[in-house]
């Protein structure tokens, strides 16, 4: 029955205070005091922390098995390449995709950088026939939503202006929620593509992937998904969201730094042409052309981040174990503690709509303080939070504000985290004299 | 004290509320002036100084508008009472004072004879995440400065 438990969501009870105790027990950093204060980290939108088992992963890597994969035949090259397709196979399996689907990128920012210039290579003939369907010129349009992070937005504007496509957005109202509304008239014959993010990583608003996929479907457009706050802290399906593509990181979801992955759909990947080359890509090699292999290796030319992946691996073995069902109640549970708490603290502003489904991430104002000097008193006390504007502006131009004060959640933060946040927001104005 | 309370000494509170030489003034016509627009991306703190020059090359006002955290908005307060009146070259030294004990971490001991209520900034060169905050007036009056024609 415990066995079921794991595999089945729907048989999986709440994590209780007593787990998340232990798992918090897992992170070494977390026992360090910050200011001579229990660090209380609630910035995990920016960066998750790291279980002992995934940096151990990386140094058993280094100590027993570290070779180049995909070439060599000797012992250690063999055995780095099973840990490397092992781990690719986890992954792979985490977000519901096959493991040919998921493709190694340094991190979210390059994986949505390698589709656009692989649109762009296309755009240009490169791929032949094939890739047509990835080309973009003058009167095609780009559809993303003024929620996005700068990664799942700039990228775009710059494949527009490569092409001469058109770059259009889905806005939001003046609490933040996506105006769905619009969706029909926004997606149109016109509509290339539409790229949006799963869950915003200021309001942690939850977006319903399903209209916007009907919505592109409807016209025959591509869908891009950032996933970077959503994989992390949701039970994730690519098959079932029926997305095309998805980016995310590992750095956010418990794993190391400076590893990431892009899924793609196996008929969209193996007829995409390839952004990066070099080694390790290719069947055949002239003079004057070559020839590239099928997904994933079409993309991952060039030496690989092997124990990164095995360290990401590792992780996400680490949250399947935990359950992410459960995880995702727990942050849930998290989310409105921090939601209800803060918006009842006089003098403080929460921002993102009422009544959203989010996750534990929730950005706020201390009326006359600035968001910096809210961040640094925190820091004195311990607490770590995200100041500034979250690599979103104009979405904080939408919201009327330059900056905000954002706290998130994981799986080891607790109700006392909470608690102590609130505890220390509510005497900010104090100190400052406001 | 603690750090914190360095950071945010009593007469930094009051000059990020006070904003001496805020808003920005129109120079005098025929008067030598110049401008500065400096931004900090990493938190969208920005501040406009503008200085105005008078006959015989000194600052005769320095005046800004911007918005960001209390340290940039006591530090440009701070760098407009100090700068007015100053020959262009005193004004240079006092910036390069500045500057050094911004760069200090906190390990120099400010002379309040030449930065006067700027010596409170020594606390935030303890953080140097701020040190830009602090600095970001001063740069663009260095800047507008220069500018000036």
């Amino acid at each position: 029955m415990q066995l079921a438990s794991i595999t089945d969501p729907t048989l999986q009870k709440p994590l209780t205070s007593v787990e998340v105790a232990r798992i918090k027990a897992d992170f070494e950093i977390l026992e360090h005091p910050v200011a001579g204060n229990e660090l209380v980290y609630l910035d995990s939108g920016a960066t998750s922390q790291k279980p002992r088992c995934v940096y151990e992963a990386e140094q058993h890597y280094y100590e027993t098995a570290n070779a180049a994969v995909h070439r060599g035949a000797h012992t250690l090259a063999v055995e780095a390449t099973d840990i490397f397709e092992n781990a690719r196979a986890t992954v792979s399996a985490f977000i519901g995709a096959a493991p040919n689907e998921l493709v190694w990128t340094s991190n979210a920012t390059e994986a949505l950088n390698l589709l656009t210039y692989s649109f762009s290579n296309a755009s240009m003939g490169r791929g032949g026939e094939a890739a047509q369907r990835f080309a973009f010129g003058p009167g095609d349009e780009i559809l993303v939503t003024e929620l996005e992070h700068h990664a799942n937005l700039i990228p775009w504007q710059e494949l527009a202006f490569r092409t001469g496509a058109t770059l259009r957005y889905v806005p939001v109202d003046q609490d933040g929620a996506l105006r769905y509304e619009l969706l029909d008239d926004l997606v149109n014959e016109r509509t290339k593509l539409v790229a949006f993010t799963h869950v915003s990583n200021v309001l942690g608003t939850i977006t319903e992937v399903q209209r916007f996929v009907q919505a592109a479907r409807r016209v025959g457009a591509l869908t891009v998904l950032d996933g970077c706050q959503s994989v992390p802290h949701l039970p994730v399906d690519v098959k079932q969201l029926d997305v095309d593509f998805m980016a995310f990181s590992g750095h956010k979801m418990l794993g190391p730094t400076g590893i990431g992955g892009l899924y793609g759909k196996a008929e969209l990947l193996d007829a995409m042409p390839p952004f990066l080359t070099g080694g390790s890509m290719i069947t055949h090699v002239d003079m004057e052309r070559a020839e590239y292999l099928p997904a994933p290796q079409r993309f991952e030319a060039g030496t690989q981040r092997i124990a990164q992946v095995h360290g990401l691996a590792t992780a996400a073995s680490y949250l399947e174990e935990t359950g992410m069902q459960r995880i995702a109640q727990w942050e849930e549970h998290l989310g409105h503690l921090l939601y209800q708490g803060l918006s009842t603290l006089e003098g403080v502003r929460v921002f993102g709509p009422k009544d959203a489904t989010r996750i534990g991430t929730v950005p706020f104002e201390v009326i006359g303080v600035h968001p910096h000097d809210v961040g640094q008193y925190l820091d004195s006390r311990g607490i770590a939070v995200r100041v500034g504007h979250h690599c979103a502006q104009p979405l904080h131009r939408a919201l009327g504000v330059t900056a905000t004060t954002r706290a998130s959640t994981y799986l080891y933060n607790t109700e006392e985290d909470i608690s102590r946040l609130l505890e220390a927001v509510g005497s900010v104005r104090e100190y400052f004299g406001v | 004290m603690n750090d914190l309370d360095q950071l945010y000494q009593q007469v930094i509170l009051d000059h990020a509320k006070a904003r001496n030489g805020s808003p920005l003034q129109e120079a005098a016509p025929g008067h030598r002036h110049g401008e500065s627009h400096q931004h900090n991306p990493i938190c969208g703190d920005q501040i406009k100084v503008r200085v105005e020059l008078g006959e015989n090359g000194n600052l005769d006002t320095i005046s800004w508008e911007g918005e960001g955290c209390s340290i940039s908005m006591a530090s440009a307060s701070v760098l407009a009472d100090l700068a007015t009146g100053l020959s262009r070259e005193d004004f240079l030294d006092k910036l390069n004072v500045f500057r050094e004990m911004m760069r200090s971490r906190g390990t120099m001991v400010p002379d309040e004879d030449i930065l006067e209520d700027a010596a409170a900034f020594v606390g935030v060169s303890k953080f140097p995440a701020r040190v830009k905050c602090a600095m970001l007036s001063w740069v663009a009056a260095e800047a507008a400065l220069l500018a000036a024609q």
